[in-house]
């Protein structure tokens, strides 16, 4: 069981995560943050295998991964 | 559930940097956090920063940072090494302040083998003033000082940091790495390292070079830009270990 959290305010949406997550797990979303970027959510959370890829490539440490 | 990824806690919690989407001093400082925080050093480290970018990381950060003046983030760190020896003291520069304004400074310091570390962040333009011409920059590559691109008759060609301090006897540890996947940002983080502990071991000149992206000046998006690294920046500048001893 693994999970992946987005912190939306830190995100700014250069999609970094999307591209490297092996799971396709991560997709831009509809909703803006305070900033006004789309930030990144989990659209398929079940998937996660927690490798942290995601984590480590993400430049604002916006994501934040379960175990 | 346990939580087995987060940001470090060298980056107060409740700020957002001020890069623009996709930039990589977000990621390289995150990376210099992590190893601080895995070897335990924060108390005792001091962060000079140069001039450009590299400079927002001050109200971003928790741990200690001075700014040099343009250039001289190496002389800085000089003398604060030799007044403070048991701190640990890393330059943050970019290609405008390590290579080009402080191009003096910075051989000097190789060549005198001064144990301090030096992370030089290679994005091959100059970032905050607006995209001008940048002694990375690659040849054909836009600039703001040069817009049908570099032109070696009239701008010369691109500097290799690493090749030119590796004429030197001094330095100890030369490396150029990328933040461009996941598998080089591992590699960079382990680079970045074993330049602290080059330095707790009192063995000398460390650098870590680190190819990156400037989106905006490079005129692109995010994903683009990572793309370019990979065909064009990384054919230029090879990534791996210049020298190790």
């Amino acid at each position: 069981m693994a999970m992946i959290q987005v912190i939306a305010e830190r995100c700014k949406s250069c999609q970094y995560c999307v591209k490297f997550c092996p799971k396709q797990v991560l997709a831009v979303g509809k909703k803006v943050n305070s900033k006004g970027y789309e930030y990144v959510e989990p659209v398929n959370q079940e998937a996660c295998i927690a490798c942290c890829m995601c984590g480590r490539i993400c430049p604002d440490g916006a994501i934040e991964v379960y175990k | 559930m346990e939580k087995i990824y987060s940001r470090t806690k060298t980056i107060q919690e409740d700020k957002v940097s001020g890069f623009c989407p996709g930039c990589m001093h977000s990621t390289v400082v995150k990376l210099i956090g992590e190893v601080m925080e895995e070897m335990d050093v924060v108390e005792k480290t001091v962060m000079v920063t140069g001039i450009g970018c590299c400079g927002l990381h001050m109200d971003y950060i928790a741990y200690d940072t001075i700014t040099a003046p343009h250039g001289r983030a190496t002389a800085v760190a000089t003398g604060m090494k030799r007044s403070s020896p048991d701190s640990l003291i890393f330059t943050y520069q970019g290609d405008g302040d390590f290579a080009s304004i402080g191009l003096g400074e910075s051989i000097s310091a190789a060549n005198r083998g001064e144990n301090i570390t030096v992370i030089f962040i290679n994005n091959g333009i100059y970032g905050m003033t607006g995209g001008q011409l940048a002694p990375t920059t690659l040849l054909g590559m836009k600039a703001s000082t040069a817009p049908k691109g570099r032109v070696a008759e009239e701008h010369g060609y691109p500097m290799h940091m690493c090749e030119i301090l590796n004429q030197l006897t001094a330095p100890a540890y030369l490396v150029r790495t990328s933040c461009n996947t996941p598998q080089n940002v591992i590699k960079t983080k382990a680079a970045i390292k074993k330049a602290f502990q080059n330095q707790l071991d009192g063995k000398g000149f460390s650098m870590v070079e680190i190819v990156t992206s400037c989106p905006t000046n490079w005129g692109m998006d995010a994903l683009t830009a990572l793309d370019f690294i990979e065909e064009k920046m990384l054919p230029e500048f090879p990534l791996g270990v210049i020298r190790d001893r």
